[in-house]
């Protein structure tokens, strides 16, 4: 996608900006205490018999990206609805760019832009026509919506497929559409309610890279997702939530900290070399070596460092391998090692 | 202009694009009609007005007018739960517009099939031999009453749309409200044919004053209390399904 024309998202805002140093994030564990840009409270929702919150705390300071980390049905899409301004709480209260959402709402609309689970784009309308209806609706001139939709078209690689029907576009494009229409506003908070998901990792890499930018021209983003590795890779901060509670709240190093780091996997390509590979793991780690099958061997991995040594000892043995990695965590390693049971989490 | 306004305006246009590419949704606005006049006049007018054709027309047109408008309210129900269960609808909320802006954007743009309905009727009636006594001003009338008798009634269908669940299902739910409301009035025949209780009920349907009404303007038949009772039904149904819609509206997840 056109990302290298180096477009800007959202021009500046008077008061509702700091100069943000995302990248690289700074090792220090909290983001400098500054402004809030969301700031939730005991937020709870019951739909029927189902508790979908019961009591969730979220905050997210300017200029940073906040991951909402979580199985389906943990609450992340009503806690977003909630903030923006979609759902209404049952209890807690909620403040999304120093606006009270229960008294102020309007003014919480004029400061967000939302991109939900379901690209919400309208089908029969163009990519154009459909950033231009946004525009007007947020009160642009006809010409300055048009200017903005060709701008955002631009910055989201979609120039050529704009005056073409939504419904021809792929699913790829269809997300970027969507979250372009969230940024006509040149909003302050950015709502992202997984937008990876389904997603292939060329795409993934891509959106990823649209949510850094968005940050880095100074609004503030919450993004829930399914995965560690996107929360890791993105987040300053990591919220975990687990049915409608808060199970961990940490900075993403922290967080792996306390659920066991990474592993390193190894496969050599000679499955007579397994029992040296063995070896050097667990020289190298002091951890136990799993055999998760296919002849794959991994164990605990508490660095980059130890990685190295791994690669370095492998190399110097002449153990040729198919496949070398170094892996964080699947969710379910996260719930495990936070709640200390296996959580049944459903992939959709 | 006020920012409800606007806003409506501008989402009105939305769905008129949405129109202009699918021009197939607009069969119930123009064939169907046309259809309806052709089946209802040749099958049964021979039977219901003594064998004149020609006779029956003249009565038929203006109930087939009445049964069209009530008919073709099902689709913006449909459509805008459609937008919902897309998520379209989401997006609205989420921005600074007024509620009730895209509610009242989709029946404004609703305009162009009601008038649709009014020319085509008329259009292919006289092809049929359909002869109005009527000058231009009281078509025009007859067309401002049966356009803005429809735009009343459509609230009704956007609050079905906002409370049912699936599209299919507001469509369900429509066709059984506004099938027997269609057909339980003087549409087709006159309601002193009808027994007792269904006569009292059809007296009293508010497409029978509409499709009454419109008789008295085209045929200059006598108008009766119609006009009066077809006003006030609209103001009626306003007052109504306009708050009971938009409550339901700003209930949807």
């Amino acid at each position: 996608m056109g990302l290298a024309h180096g477009g800007r998202v959202s021009a500046p805002r008077e008061g509702l900006r700091m100069d943000t140093t995302t990248a690289p994030r700074p090792a220090t564990t909290t983001p400098p205490a500054t402004e809030l840009m969301i700031d939730a409270h005991g937020l709870e929702k019951r739909f029927g018999p189902t508790q979908a919150l019961a009591g969730v705390d979220l905050q997210a300071s300017a200029g940073t990206i906040l991951g909402v980390l979580g199985p389906n049905g943990a609450g992340k899409t009503t806690a977003v609805n909630i903030l923006a301004t979609l759902l209404r709480p049952d209890a807690g209260t909620a403040r999304v760019g120093g606006y009270d959402l229960a008294k102020d709402p309007a003014s919480v609309r004029r400061t967000i832009g939302l991109t939900g689970q379901y690209a919400s784009v309208d089908e029969s309308l163009t990519g154009r026509e459909n950033l231009v209806l946004i525009g007007r609706l947020l009160d642009l001139s006809r010409r300055g919506a048009r200017a903005r939709a060709a701008e955002l078209l631009e910055w989201f690689g979609l120039t050529e497929a704009a005056d073409r029907p939504s419904r021809t576009y792929s699913g790829g494009m269809r997300r970027r559409l969507d979250l372009a229409a969230s940024l006509v506003g040149r909003p302050s908070v950015v709502f992202l309610d997984e937008p990876t998901t389904g997603l292939d990792p060329a795409k993934r890499d891509d959106m990823w890279h649209v949510v850094r930018s968005i940050v880095e021209d100074g609004a503030t983003v919450l993004l829930t997702t399914q995965y560690l590795e996107e929360a890791d890779a993105l987040a300053d901060r990591i919220t975990v939530i687990d049915r409608g509670r808060v199970i961990a709240d940490d900075t993403p190093d922290d967080l792996k900290r306390v659920v066991g780091g990474q592993t390193v996997v190894v496969r050599p390509s000679d499955q007579a070399r397994s029992f040296d590979v063995r070896r050097i793991l667990h020289d190298v780690t002091g951890k136990p070596v799993e055999s998760p099958g296919n002849g794959l061997l991994s164990a605990g991995c508490t660095g980059d460092e130890q990685f190295w040594q791994i690669t370095g000892a492998l190399a110097s043995a002449g153990i040729r391998v198919t496949e070398l990695a170094l892996r964080l965590p699947s969710l379910d390693e996260v719930f495990f090692s936070l709640t200390g049971k296996e959580e049944t989490v459903c992939l959709p | 202009m006020p920012a409800v306004v606007r806003h409506s305006l501008v989402l009105a246009q939305r769905s008129l694009i949405k129109t202009r590419r699918t021009p197939e949704a607009l069969i119930d606005v123009t064939l169907q009609p046309a259809i309806f006049l052709v089946l209802f006049t040749y099958v049964f007018g021979g039977a219901i007005a003594a064998g004149s054709q020609h006779d029956y027309l003249q009565f038929l047109l203006p109930g087939i007018l009445g049964q069209t408008i009530a008919l073709a309210g099902v689709a913006i129900g449909v459509n805008l739960s459609e937008d919902v269960s897309k998520g379209v609808f989401d997006r609205f909320r989420s921005l600074p517009v007024a509620r009730s802006a895209p509610l009242i954007g989709a029946v404004l743009a609703d305009v162009v099939r009601y008038l649709l309905i009014f020319v085509v009727t008329l259009g292919f009636g006289f092809a049929l031999g359909f002869r109005p006594s009527a000058g231009a001003g009281e078509i025009l009338l007859a067309g401002t009453v049966a356009i803005g008798f429809a735009l009343t009634l459509s609230w009704a269908s956007v609050w079905v749309g906002m409370l049912a669940r699936t599209p299919g299902a507001v469509q369900g739910i429509l066709m059984l409200i506004l099938f027997p409301l269609s057909f339980g009035s003087s549409t087709f025949v006159a309601t002193d044919t009808m027994p007792g209780w269904l006569r009292t009920v059809s007296e009293n349907n508010p497409l029978t004053h509409l499709v009454d009404t419109e008789r008295a303007l085209l045929l200059g038949r006598p108008m009766g209390d119609h006009l009066w009772w077809t006003l006030g039904w609209m103001v009626a149904l306003v007052a109504v399904f306009f708050p009971l819609a938009l409550r339901a509206y700003r209930r949807k997840a």
